[in-house]
């Protein structure tokens, strides 16, 4: 990957997460840590991978994408923003009575949300719906599947990977976020899931396992699943609940976080420091 | 029976009342046990629940499973308590509760947070509107919805050791003080808050205040309206429904859950076969829920204390004009 789009893709991530702080700060409190946590992969996404007319949100041969963390919202209305589905200022509505941004993602209220999700599990399912669906119509487009670590407790992720697994749904690519944290605390702690990238290989997958945080490691991964085959694709990120922003980094029960006055001027500080250390 | 109304909250929030409560049964009792799915911040029982891996068992976010789990723990001779939020604890464990719990005579205690538009901010995904619906077509079953902290630790207590399927539904945050501290609220018994000639309010959870803002506001405007707590859904509380309805010919039921299937229709099932007389709701007509304050919800669902004033007139004009 040549250097400029390198960080261009870097720079994308931050502005996302600038644009999420903005969003929660707004209401108050949100779910920072697993927002922050699919920054980066939402910056390849959508500023390299992904076939979208952000001006035609509908257009049927898209490639869609399916949060099933519905709770990250905030980052991917952040991302949508960015990429022109809606105004910037719109953010700020967030959770607001009649807003178009509920805190969880909501196909019929958001432009560019493909998918209702919030009940953790069911976007899997919905994906691999779509991924067949799509290839029954003959269309040449995929679908990317983002599911939260402790998600993959529910076991209707499981019977949906088996399903896109039996009908070789190789339009399909499942993108784990691997931070290590649910609700409760660590996934290790409250439900150890051993190694995902192995289990998802056993149940049909083609598995691979990149940095969460390196856009280039990202993108590279995901440059493999264009290539068709028999299987679906799955790539664990290996992440941290809260990158990006050190304090959310470090602080032990980051699922849901207050962004009051104060912390919202020192975060957003901190992100125009490294987005003016990256670009000069 | 201390009432103990007068408007204002309850200092306790309804979280850590309900992290103490399954703290203490658990505790005084070796055979009870409490499960959660990855939600025991959310339930105040997180610093004990750690400590007490035996006791407090975090199933991870599997509601159906954890639903199953807690039968299987039945069969060994636990009285199991499990909690999520509404939505999961009803919707996303059903089946599993109808048949491994109530089919397969494993009783267990499920308790359901944030119920209708308490879940304000998760939104409409987490805001459940249908879960009095589903719990009351269980056959056996019990279901609460907690007037406050003092009700939540009394209905708590008894569902551990009542027969069948139980559901508690109650918010997390605080509500208005209704009962002195320590009153014991004997299931399936509703309980008088106000006494009234021209109307009666049958109202459960956050509507219970809203219908008492109500009738303070009508009895000014020379309407007398009883308001009755009905914190047991299920069984009903028919003899008091029943006599309330013929002392004032004309009912309102507030519930914070869709007109389908709840209080409402609970009450108007009793009033058709035993007291056939005018009645209307205030509850959500039918419709999903959505994201906002819970003040800004109660509006758009139409759960305030005006809309209650609004049918307690309606109803009274048409017992009128009969
Ligand atoms: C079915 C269901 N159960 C419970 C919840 C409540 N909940 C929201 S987020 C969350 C933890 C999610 O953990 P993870 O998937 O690892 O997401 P992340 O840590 O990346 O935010 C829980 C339990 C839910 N939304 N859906």
């Amino acid at each position: 990957m040549e250097l400029t789009e390198k960080k261009a893709l870097q720079a994308f991530a931050i502005r996302i997460r600038m644009a999420l702080v903005e969003a929660i700060h707004s209401i108050g409190s949100g779910h920072v840590g697993g927002a922050l946590s699919i920054a980066d992969v939402l910056a390849v996404l959508y500023g390299r991978e992904m076939n979208v007319r952000p001006e035609d949100p509908q257009w049927p041969d898209r490639d869609y994408l399916v949060v099933s963390k519905g709770h990250a919202g905030p980052a991917v209305y952040g991302t949508l923003a960015l990429k022109g589905y809606f105004p910037y200022e719109e953010l700020k509505t967030l959770n607001q009575g009649g807003t178009r941004l509920p805190s969880h993602c909501d196909r019929n209220k958001t432009p560019g949300i493909d998918v209702t999700t919030g009940s953790l599990g069911q976007g899997t399912s919905q994906a691999a719906g779509l991924a067949l669906g799509n290839r029954l119509k003959g269309r040449k487009n995929r679908v990317f599947l983002i599911v939260g670590d402790g998600e993959l407790d529910e076991g209707q992720c499981w019977e949906a990977f088996a399903f896109a697994a039996a009908h070789k749904l190789s339009n399909l690519a499942v993108l784990i976020d691997w931070n290590k944290k649910q609700l409760d605390g660590r996934v290790d702690e409250v439900l150890p899931l051993g190694n995902i990238a192995a289990k998802m290989e056993a149940f049909g997958f083609d598995a691979v396992q990149v940095d969460g945080g390196d856009v280039e490691a990202i993108a590279a991964a995901l440059e493999r699943t264009r290539q068709g085959g028999d299987k679906p694709y799955a790539i664990v990120l290996d992440a941290v609940k809260g990158h990006g922003i050190a304090e959310a980094e470090n602080t032990e029960m980051n699922h849901s976080m207050p962004i009051n006055d104060e912390r919202y001027a020192r975060w957003m500080g901190e992100l125009q420091a490294d987005l003016a250390a990256l670009e000069g | 029976m201390k009432i103990a109304y007068t408007g204002e909250m309850d200092q306790r929030p309804c979280k850590e009342v309900l992290g103490a409560t399954i703290e203490k049964i658990v505790t005084e009792d070796e055979n009870a046990i409490y499960l959660d799915a990855d939600l025991m911040s959310c339930a105040g029982t997180l610093k004990w629940g750690k400590q007490n891996p035996d006791r407090a068992i975090d199933c991870g976010i599997a509601e159906s499973n954890m639903a199953g789990v807690a039968a299987g723990l039945a069969v060994a001779g636990y009285r199991p308590i499990i909690h999520s939020f509404g939505p999961f604890a009803s919707r996303r464990c059903y089946d599993q509760i109808f048949l491994s719990g109530g089919y397969g005579k494993n009783d267990i205690t499920v308790i359901g947070t944030d119920p209708g538009v308490t879940a304000a901010m998760n939104g409409g995904t987490h805001m459940p509107f249908e879960d009095v619906a589903l719990y009351s077509v269980l056959p056996g079953s019990t279901v609460i919805d907690v007037s406050d902290p003092t009700c939540l630790v009394s209905v708590l207590k008894q569902c551990v050791y009542r027969p069948g399927v139980k559901y508690i539904r109650v918010g997390r945050k605080q509500m208005a003080r209704v009962y002195e501290d320590g009153t014991e609220l004997p299931i399936g018994k509703a309980v008088t808050l106000r006494e009234g000639t021209d109307a009666v309010v049958f109202a459960a959870g956050i509507m219970l205040h809203e219908a008492m803002q109500a009738a303070l506001s009508l009895e000014k405007q020379g309407v007398s309206v009883a308001v009755v707590d009905c914190f047991t859904i299920k069984p009903l509380d028919t003899e008091a429904v029943l006599a309330w309805a013929k002392k004032t010919g004309a009912v309102v039921v507030a519930e914070n859950a869709n007109r389908h299937g709840g209080l409402y229709t609970a009450v108007l099932e009793a009033l058709a076969e035993g007291c056939p007389v005018p009645a209307a709701c205030v509850a959500v007509e039918d419709e999903f829920g959505e994201v906002g304050t819970q003040g800004y919800l109660q509006k758009r669902f139409g759960l305030t204390a005006a809309h209650i004033e609004a049918q307690v007139k309606a109803v009274v004009a048409r017992k009128r004009a009969k």
